[in-house]
């Protein structure tokens, strides 16, 4: 052979167009229903919402089937900004994402209670995590009849310590308290925390089952290491150990995050928002003035999710903005 | 291992952890106990006041079939497997194929996209509530079954998504690049090749998400109204203002709403924890 042959290509019958195509079109084809059923129910909700917030609506339509939606402009958000309901949402949201940040260390250290491989351990785990599986609306009516003061947990430990038990003339047993039971619910000081309180268990448990995770993928050579050079207790834990868990720290942070901002189930059980709307929380206060608060005001209703929604947005900007340095790292 | 395992530190030391373990988990655990306990004592204890001591009757079949007999227990937990299930195979079916799309092929929007499904996933459900109601009354799909579960396989579809790529994304390409070179058309490798081996992903996906949406309260308030679509957690709460200051029939109502998913958690621990866990290792 004196010189290159080319590759005969034309010896079969050229591929259609589809074929030649197919990896560029084939990801679409595996894409479009979830796409399409996304995009339906979620993303242009989101600027269905955004928009609508500039409207003043009932829900209503006419006759003709148009909707009734009056454009306001930005009235509905100059009428936020006057509106002490939703400075007191906006600021016990501030309260639930400081309090329940609470949850990552915490989860953290029952995590290191229990890393442990004594007989029964996993038995013991799985039971630790037992909060995180039942509905939040279970554990709102659980710590509701938990702080009830006057047959709760909380009202019979007061009793038996605060209360001394009598028996009047007609034969009847009742109790002389030398300071009442706190009724943590019914007071407007103290409910938004009665409430994170409870709402921190669950998010503990989900915490300590990432960190547990996490602990069983520590470098044992690392531990080892730092055990001959004299490292141990608090120093080996941050310094050596909390290094490593970063990931199973950040989906707990991310995870806490995004629970404290959606917080509505324990406290549409709890509280409703109440006493005087000091429980109401954005999302709470969204729903209240856009369902159940004389007839529905759909706009108004729109610009508090909006305003949420933007909180959420900057969390969410960040969470993404380190996913991608991860992918960009990883490939 | 870190903390030293506690066999290093001396028998003693052993013995007092163990001890301590049931301990600390009855503390732990304390308001389901006592819940636990309000449900199987009877009405005459609750007005006494004994709810904290031991029961002077245990009224645990009695307490139970009557949540049953006195309320529409019975049709809501039925509408809630009605509304689970569905969820669960529709958001998990979308989302390996797009889990597949998105894992498997080079193409410039291919992040954007994946990135698309995850902030879908993390935003507030208000953002969405007016829409998708108004939606849902155009449709004729609000107050129904159909309604509900369609709009939470669809939002699952994100989280679902994420989990499928990032697993997908795991696997090793050549196997894909192989049968390609092979000739093998793109659903078949899709079908014979990626699908068996995502069999833990969609197991992880599937108790995850029934788990879930089970436990979901908001959209169950917004999507419905009467009892016929309400399910078990709404339920709860409208039993909760039936029997007021029936404390031992709310207690067990409450816990029957959620034994479905514990159970689910109790028969596939694995699968749940490595779903929840997912890229907590790296």
């Amino acid at each position: 052979m004196t010189h290159a042959v080319l590759p005969d290509t034309n010896s079969r019958p050229e591929p259609g167009w589809l074929k030649r195509n197919k990896l560029a079109i084939a990801p679409w084809i595996f894409l479009i229903p979830a796409l399409i059923f996304f995009s339906i129910y979620v993303v242009i909700p989101i600027f269905e919402s955004l928009w609508l917030s500039l409207y003043k609506w009932n829900g209503l339509y006419d006759v003709d089937g148009n909707s009734t939606a009056v454009w306001v402009g930005f009235e509905n958000y100059a009428k936020l900004w006057y509106d002490p309901n939703f400075w007191t949402s906006l600021r016990n949201n501030i309260a639930w994402l400081i309090l329940y940040m609470l949850a990552v260390p915490l989860g953290l250290f029952i995590a290191l209670f229990l890393n442990q491989t004594v007989t029964g351990m996993r038995f013991y785990k799985s039971m630790f995590f037992f909060p995180f599986v039942i509905s939040q609306v279970v554990v709102g009516l659980i710590f509701g009849w938990f702080y009830n003061p006057d047959f709760g947990v909380v009202g019979t430990l007061w009793k038996a310590v605060f209360c001394e038990e009598t028996t009047n003339i007609l034969g009847n047993t009742t109790f002389v308290c030398s300071r009442p039971a706190p009724d943590i619910l019914s007071s407007p000081e103290w409910a938004t925390y009665g409430i994170i309180a409870a709402g921190l268990w669950p998010q503990i448990a989900y915490c300590m089952i990432l960190y547990l995770t996490g602990l069983n993928n520590v470098a044992a050579d690392q531990i080892e290491a730092a055990r001959l050079d004299g490292a141990k207790g608090w120093k080996m834990l941050w310094y050596v150990v909390v290094p490593q868990l970063k990931p199973a720290t950040f989906i707990a942070v991310v995870v806490t995050v995004i629970g404290a901002l959606r917080s509505f189930d324990m406290i549409a059980i709890m509280t409703q928002g109440g006493p005087f709307g000091s429980t109401n929380v954005l999302s709470h206060y969204m729903f209240e003035v856009a369902i159940s608060e004389y007839g529905e005001r759909y706009g108004y209703g729109s610009s508090v999710a909006t305003v949420l929604f933007g909180i959420m947005l900057f969390f969410i900007s960040y969470f993404l903005w380190r996913m991608y340095q991860d992918e960009k790292g990883g490939r | 291992m870190f903390p030293r395992p506690i066999e290093k530190s001396g028998p003693g030391a052993k013995a007092a952890y163990q001890a301590f373990l049931p301990v600390a988990l009855i503390m732990w655990l304390l308001p389901l106990l006592a819940i636990f306990l309000t449900s199987i004592r009877s009405a005459a204890d609750i007005n006494s006041g004994n709810v904290f001591g031991w029961p002077s009757e245990f009224a645990i079949v009695e307490n139970y079939t009557a949540v049953f007999t006195q309320s529409a227990a019975a049709q809501y937990m039925i509408n809630s497997v009605l509304i689970t299930v569905p969820t669960v195979i529709i958001s998990v079916a979308l989302a390996c194929l797009a889990g597949y799309a998105l894992a498997i092929y080079r193409f410039r929007v291919a992040l954007p996209l994946f990135f698309l499904f995850v902030a879908g996933n993390f935003i507030p459900f208000q953002i969405l509530m007016v829409p998708v109601r108004d939606m849902s009354v155009q449709t004729g799909l609000y107050d129904t079954i159909a309604g509900q579960f369609l709009f939470h396989a669809a939002f699952q579809t994100g989280f679902c998504t994420l989990f499928m790529r990032n697993f997908i994304k795991a696997l090793p390409f050549d196997l894909v690049e192989s049968a390609r070179i092979e000739g093998v058309a793109e659903w078949r490798i899709f079908w014979y090749v990626v699908l068996p081996l995502v069999r833990p992903a969609i197991a992880a996906l599937a108790v995850l998400i029934f788990t879930f949406v089970w436990n979901d309260f908001f959209w169950a308030n917004v999507l419905t109204q009467g009892e016929s679509a309400k399910p078990i957690t709404a339920g709860v709460r409208a039993l909760n203002g039936q029997f007021v200051n029936n404390w031992h029939l709310v207690s067990a109502a409450s816990l029957l709403a959620a034994i479905p998913p514990v159970v689910c958690f109790f028969l596939m621990q694995r699968h749940f924890i490595a779903g929840l866990t997912l890229g907590a290792v790296k």
